[in-house]
């Protein structure tokens, strides 16, 4: 008994803070992205935290040691208390980062929060043409995106411009690269869609070619070369593609920390389906409470978790086995292994995948259409699993 | 990302220059850490003890000359100058300096 308290403590000991604090403010949001990571049924997630336990978060975790703070959703610009937050954030010491889709973003707004002292603005494109960013967003938001992209560079702000890629996007990569140097964004993010939440409903529409990732990584080096440090660019892999799994949030409950929109604690912002796991509400218990001690954040963490070829594998250590959502979402188990991988068992569903997209056809799979990112698919969405549990049971 | 070496960066090599914190970084102590820290958009650097000392002096108005005394007579050591250099041209070429 009391060597297994010792043990106890020490692995809890061994458990570092939490770095990042993403803030899901709310899941509200004017655009209708297809490639939305996002739950699908986030039209059920109404309860939204207050201004007063947000402020209880921030504290909570930057008492523990949490240095950069993202205030994400949705759109965050949806909540008329962010210049509040992000004063309290400020003040409490965090890196603050805005992540955007820059509607809202008024000049009144964003003066408001730089003297509330954000740090940096992330801003998001669907695209470099005003036709593809207003068709995958649902929205006419393109001219409206190039003019806050002028207020944050007028306000001084650091800007990152951010851009899911996907198979339409894809071979817009030089004009895209183009349209951040010409905004004068100081990083772009270029992020390979991840398929979650409404991507991943939509995944069929969104996988790209191999030859179109090899294309568009060509174009992307040609340009590194081309303008030096005037634009960093962030490359997020397509992991579908590749052979290992991506070290996803560099190891479960080992740096992030994700707050949704109604409290809930999450160790990534899509663990919330994960079969079997109870995440804790910062309503009822504290962030180190969460962080330390609850079963949620302690499933994944270490290594006692694996299963095999994870469990003797060399390169454990450098990607933690993958994406515990995407091996749910894959194989049925989470524990398993990221079927990215290639020593995964189960990786040829990864690979018919990835075939399917180069001949466009999904053997014994109808043609689904494109789903947007609405209230009303989502309610669409709630009811038919519903019926789907109501008919099991 | 281009990286330069020491002697390949003008701007180590002038012991004139005046490195300063490039406007994308902030310097902060974490008390949890008990250490310095870079942050910049969505990201953080942990600065070893050696690397804060120096980069927390680079105030765009201190020469390398003048840095390299100060540090020389902060911690009563000489012959620091080349370590100094190697790291100011290091954070030059990850753009922590300008």
């Amino acid at each position: 008994m009391m060597l297994a308290q010792v043990t106890g403590a020490d692995k809890l000991n061994a458990v570092k803070p939490p770095f990042w604090l993403l803030a899901e403010l709310t899941y509200r949001c004017p655009l209708h992205c297809v490639f939305c990571y996002n739950p699908t049924q986030h039209a059920a997630l109404r309860e939204e935290l207050s201004t007063d336990e947000w402020i209880k978060v921030m504290r909570e975790a930057r008492a523990m040691g949490a240095t950069q703070l993202g205030f994400s959703g949705g759109e965050p610009l949806v909540r008329d208390d962010l210049e509040v937050l992000v004063q309290e954030a400020h003040r409490l010491g965090y890196y603050t980062n805005l992540l955007t889709s820059g509607v809202g973003l008024t000049e009144p707004r964003i003066k408001a929060l730089k003297e509330a002292g954000l740090d940096h603005i992330q801003l998001s494109f669907q695209d470099s043409t005003r036709e593809l960013n207003d068709f995958l967003s649902s929205t006419k938001t393109f001219e409206l995106k190039r003019r806050v992209a002028a207020l944050i560079k007028a306000y001084d702000y650091p800007m990152v411009m951010n851009v899911v890629l996907h198979r339409h996007n894809l071979p817009h990569v030089g004009t895209i690269i183009d349209l951040a140097l010409e905004i004068g964004a100081e990083y772009l993010e270029l992020a390979n869609t991840q398929y979650y939440g409404w991507a991943m409903l939509n995944r069929e529409h969104l996988m790209p070619t191999r030859e179109q990732l090899q294309t568009a990584e060509a174009v992307v080096n040609e340009y590194r070369l081309k303008i030096g440090s005037q634009c960093q660019f962030f490359y997020v892999v397509p992991d579908y593609f590749e052979e290992r799994p991506k070290a996803c949030m560099n190891g479960w409950g080992s740096v992030f920390l994700t707050i949704a929109p109604d409290g809930m604690a999450l160790p990534c912002h899509n663990a919330r389906d994960l079969p079997g796991l109870v995440f804790p509400s910062v309503r009822e218990e504290s962030i180190a409470d969460i962080w330390q001690r609850s079963a949620g954040f302690n499933a994944f963490r270490g290594e006692d978790w694996m299963q095999e070829p994870c469990r003797s594998c060399d390169e454990r250590h450098k990607d933690f086995g993958g994406c515990r959502c995407q091996a749910f979402m894959l194989t049925g188990d989470a524990a398993a292994t990221d079927p990215v991988c290639s020593k995964s068992p189960l990786h040829e569903q990864v690979v018919s995948i990835v075939r399917a997209a180069e001949t466009r056809a999904n053997p014994g799979a109808p043609w689904k259409p494109i789903v947007f990112r609405t209230d009303a698919n989502s309610r669409e969405l709630i009811e038919a699993a519903g019926r789907q549990t109501r008919a099991m049971s | 990302m281009e990286v330069l070496t020491p002697t390949q960066d003008p701007r180590v090599l002038s012991v004139e220059a005046r490195p300063k914190l490039n406007r994308m970084f902030r310097l902060q102590w974490e008390e949890v850490q008990q250490g310095y820290v870079l942050l910049y958009p969505e990201g953080m650097v942990q600065l070893n003890a050696s690397a804060a000392e120096i980069i927390r002096r680079c105030d765009g108005l201190t020469s390398v000359n003048e840095l390299v005394a100060d540090l020389e007579s902060a911690f009563a050591q000489s012959g620091l100058r080349s370590q100094i250099v190697q790291l100011l041209a290091q954070a030059y070429a990850r753009r922590w300096l300008v």
